[in-house]
């Protein structure tokens, strides 16, 4: 693992490149996702189409197809994306799609009577949203949100495929370069496994706090 | 007609740069068909692989067995948590590589795994295995103390129960996680151009690199893809309602 150890700077290099292009995703994903779920349920009958064929279509497609189409797509037609821009844009609607439908499951299994109580209350759609329908709903995605964040974080490695220096590039070029490949390999396992647990573990706490502030 | 100048009309009147000529595609149909053809052999034969790595693994959780079921909980967390590009790196760069040049162990690996297909199918077998060892554990949980009682009462022995009552029972409960798995794998092939297996995503990935011709390349794909997983799930949705259980 020596060899590992000595190139730990490249390899540095491409786990910032990771990590950033992680938090930007998740949140730019989240935020997305959370509106077009909404627009999912809440919409008038032309925005429910519209969202529905895009989360069908982004769901139904592999992640690789979206990376390339909008890595090269937007750029052929004079919108000038920086190659991060593009894994982070492929990344995002990407997520958003299955984000959206987390939440139009967490807020379905929300009863219909909250929503009715809210409006004879004479609240706004918003204070609805806000003020009732998510702080219910939030407990309930917090679980598939988690494994989509962990998901996430492991396509981020997708983005060595359009030569970006992710982790995952960083490593296959040291590995490539010093000829060791298992103890890269190795030392790649272990950053991610400790990522993704770090980030399933934050997720379950998380999950359990909110649970905590329902009951009492 | 296709015409050599045919444009996207996304605005009259306004020069597009980029030009769609999907005649790059349509030239070379066979490379997709053929890619087509190859993705689902190889999401297939994952499966297959997949599916006994699954039940070993959940049989040996549910054994009681302390050691067979952390190593069962190694496989299915460290898999779980880690990208399928690694795990293919793993078994296509790294593993002829872990053995001396010339030496048996590289000589058994490159007979075992010779092509990059084959490489590729060897990890999404082992990447499937744990996410069907979940599917299949929550499919033993799922059956019912009683009728394990039952059998136990008319004394049958460990493996009877498993492949006479659990088994069965366990199916029905799986069959439609089973054909999520089947088409996330389909999909997971997209990767497998990386490292040169000659599947769908290596046609688009070849109109691309050939031709320079990125979006047509990947939009077929995406299309053929998306089509195929769409026909795949409609198909076995229809087959799962006909199935007449006779248990």
């Amino acid at each position: 693992m020596d060899v590992v150890w000595e190139n730990r700077a490249l390899l540095w290099i491409g786990l910032k490149y990771t990590f950033k292009l992680f938090a930007v995703v998740v949140v730019l994903g989240t935020v997305l996702g959370t509106l077009f779920g909404i627009g999912l349920l809440y919409g008038n009958k032309v925005i429910r189409a519209v969202l529905r064929a895009y989360v069908d279509v982004l769901r139904g497609i592999p992640l690789i197809v979206t990376i390339f189409l909008v890595f090269y797509g937007p750029v052929a037609y004079g919108v000038d994306l920086s190659p991060f821009q593009s894994i982070v844009m492929a990344l995002s609607v990407f997520s958003a799609a299955h984000m959206a439908e987390i939440v139009r499951g967490g807020i379905s299994s929300i009863p219909a009577g909250q929503m009715d109580a809210a409006k004879s209350l004479g609240l706004t759609f918003r204070q609805r949203i806000l003020g009732v329908i998510m702080p219910q709903a939030a407990p309930i995605m917090m679980g598939p949100w988690t494994n989509l964040a962990v998901d996430i974080f492991k396509s981020t490695s997708l983005a060595i495929l359009v030569s970006q220096a992710d982790f995952l590039f960083s490593v296959q070029k040291r590995a490539t370069a010093k000829g060791h490949y298992m103890e890269f390999y190795i030392a790649a396992i272990i950053v991610y496994f400790t990522c993704c647990f770090v980030i399933s573990r934050a997720g379950a706490w998380a999950t359990r706090r909110m649970r905590v502030g329902i009951a009492s | 007609m296709l015409s050599e100048h045919m444009q996207l009309p996304l605005l009259i009147g306004l020069r597009l740069p980029y030009q769609l000529r999907w005649n790059y595609v349509l030239d070379h149909k066979d490379w997709f068909i053929d890619g087509l053809i190859l993705a689902l052999w190889i999401s297939v034969i994952a499966l297959l692989i997949g599916c006994v790595i699954g039940l070993i693994c959940a049989f040996a959780r549910s054994s009681g067995n302390r050691v067979l079921a952390t190593a069962v909980t190694i496989y299915v967390e460290l898999i779980r948590n880690i990208p399928l590009l690694l795990i293919v790196f793993i078994f296509y760069f790294g593993l002829p590589q872990a053995f001396e040049r010339g030496s048996q162990g590289r000589e058994f690996v490159l007979t075992l795994l010779p092509t990059p297909e084959r490489t590729f199918t060897v990890a999404l077998a082992i990447y499937a295995g744990a996410y069907l060892t979940e599917i299949f554990g929550s499919g033993i949980l799922s059956v019912n103390r009683r009728y394990l009682d039952a059998g136990r009462s008319l004394g049958m022995s460990r493996f009877q129960l498993a492949r006479y009552i659990t088994a069965p029972i366990m199916f029905r409960t799986v069959l439609p996680s089973l054909s999520n798995t089947f088409i996330s794998l389909f999909k997971d092939t997209g990767v497998a151009f990386f490292i040169g297996s000659r599947d769908l995503s290596f046609a688009a990935n070849k109109v691309n690199t050939d031709f320079f011709r990125p979006i047509e390349g990947w939009a077929a794909a995406g299309l053929l893809y998306f089509t195929t997983a769409w026909v795949i799930a409609l198909t076995l949705r229809f087959a799962e309602s006909r199935i007449r259980w006779n248990v």
